[in-house]
């Protein structure tokens, strides 16, 4: 009887693993493209910041959540959290292995741009229009479009500055060839 | 030299009109029957004004130039002619509440548009001011900042290329006519009818205008073989060169390079002609001012801020 339960539970941890590793497969991918979002064009969305740390509900299907603002020791310790972080916890904006908006529906990390419009609506109205944030491709055919976090990090969202190409040559450093 | 009121020349030879005429003929003919190399020359030195040649005739004269840049560079270069698109007017806007003075689209437009590497060429200048200074005093900014890194606490950058103007100073001084403004707005060069006299530089008020005192160097692997005619092809020593939104990008629907580039998205482009576009929506939406506008040249060049 013993060694029955025993391989229930075998193959059923199996199972769970087998899902678990599926799913990372699927957002392995860099930067994939996604098709089209009604009117916006395809864009592309990052890979996921930590690929050890998706999906959320391998680990958090077997924790309680611990809504306590505090300093992570355990785990998420390569996250600073500095976006507004007087009135904000991880569980403002993650649920399960989804997006939290704050009508607590949830999206898709796909949509990852439909949470961060909702406090940057004039942003977000510039984004679809194309003036914030970086294009490419053709002027008047196929663009592709960043999300938010291709070029923010969602938890410290301020641009970290950048080494500069070298200046232009001064005419006194023109020697004779 | 007078003798019996009858000019002689220096030789003492005697050399009536019609012999002249006659020597002067045949020596003309013979040299248009050479062969080969002199031929070629011949084709270059009578090449039209690109703009009154017909189809054939361009097709003929890429196909020489793509020959001679062969030989000159080491390498294959494709040179296309392709026409503006009835309807498009290009127009560009810079978010100078997002540039950072990085300079990466001087690099990246050097690398596209075969701009000669030493002597060094830009066709972007990228000038930082100090916030809170009466700042439109180009003279007064600085373009050879090199700090450890960008964005600096207390400055702002504001890049300068080719403002393709409507009404573009440049055009008018030319006595040539080796440059125009095409019909989708973009100034363009004829490199093979610039005569190098550089009174198009001293007309810019901008400084877009660069000058090759020089035979480019660049080297054959740094060559970006997909040209165009009036665009990226390699240039000649002695001839004036410039931005030009990267025509051989745009008229083939592309982003220019320096749009492509910028890490922070603060360059746009598009037709402003069509409602639709970005460059459309940030004019009707976002302050916007254009440099130097009291001069009357109406640049298609828009600086604005988003934020």
């Amino acid at each position: 009887m013993k060694r029955l339960v025993f391989l229930i539970m075998a193959i059923m941890l199996h199972g769970i693993f087998l899902m678990a590793s599926s799913s990372t497969a699927a957002t392995d991918a860099q930067e994939m493209e996604n098709g089209k979002h009604g009117d916006l064009p395809r864009f592309l969305v990052p890979s996921a910041a930590s690929q050890e740390n998706f999906p959320c509900s391998r680990c958090h299907n077997f924790r309680t959540a611990d809504r306590t603002k505090r300093k992570l020791t355990a785990y998420h310790r390569n996250i600073e959290l500095k976006h507004a972080e007087d009135q904000r916890w991880c569980y403002d904006c993650h649920e399960g292995d989804q997006l939290r908006l704050q009508n607590g529906k949830l999206v898709a990390f796909t949509e990852s741009y439909v949470l961060c419009g909702q406090c940057h609506g004039t942003i977000y109205r510039d984004w679809k229009a194309g003036i914030h944030g970086k294009r490419s491709g053709e002027w008047d055919g196929d663009k592709l479009y960043r999300v938010c976090a291709n070029c923010h990090d969602p938890h410290k969202p301020r641009f970290r500055a950048i080494e500069p190409k070298q200046p232009p040559m001064k005419p006194s450093d023109i020697k004779d060839r | 030299m007078e003798e019996n009121g009858r000019r002689r020349n220096p030789l003492g030879l005697k050399l009536p009109r019609r012999t002249f005429i006659k020597g002067a003929l045949l020596g003309l003919g013979s040299a248009a029957l050479l062969p080969g190399q002199a031929g070629a020359a011949w084709e270059a030195f009578l090449q039209k004004n690109f703009r009154e040649m017909s189809d054939a005739e361009v097709r003929a004269v890429i196909a020489r130039l793509e020959k001679e840049a062969a030989g000159e560079w080491g390498k294959e270069i494709k040179i296309d002619a392709s026409k503006a698109k009835p309807g498009v007017k290009f127009g560009y806007g810079l978010d100078l509440s997002r540039c950072i003075g990085c300079r990466k689209c001087v690099y990246a437009c050097t690398e596209e548009n075969n701009q000669s590497r030493t002597p060094q060429i830009h066709w972007i200048t990228v000038l930082r001011f100090a916030k809170g200074e009466k700042w439109l005093d180009l003279e007064n900014s600085e373009k050879y900042y090199n700090p450890k890194e960008v964005p600096e606490e207390g400055f702002f950058y504001l890049p300068v290329q080719c403002q393709q103007c409507e009404n573009p100073p440049c055009v008018k001084v030319c006595p040539t006519k080796a440059t125009w403004k095409e019909p989708d707005g973009i100034v363009v060069i004829d490199y093979n009818w610039c005569i190098g006299c550089r009174y198009c530089m001293a007309a810019c008020p901008y400084g877009a205008r660069r000058f090759n005192w020089a035979r480019p160097g660049i080297k054959a692997e740094e060559i970006n073989p997909d040209t165009h005619y009036l665009g990226n092809r390699p240039r000649y020593k002695g001839v004036v060169e410039k931005c030009t939104f990267c025509v051989q990008r745009t008229r083939a629907g592309k982003y220019p390079a320096c749009v492509e580039v910028c890490p922070v998205g603060a360059r746009k482009f598009g037709n402003l002609l069509d409602p639709e576009s970005e460059i459309r929506y940030l004019i009707k939406n976002k302050r916007v001012f254009r440099l130097k506008e009291d001069l009357n040249t109406e640049p298609k060049f828009f600086y604005f801020f988003a934020t």
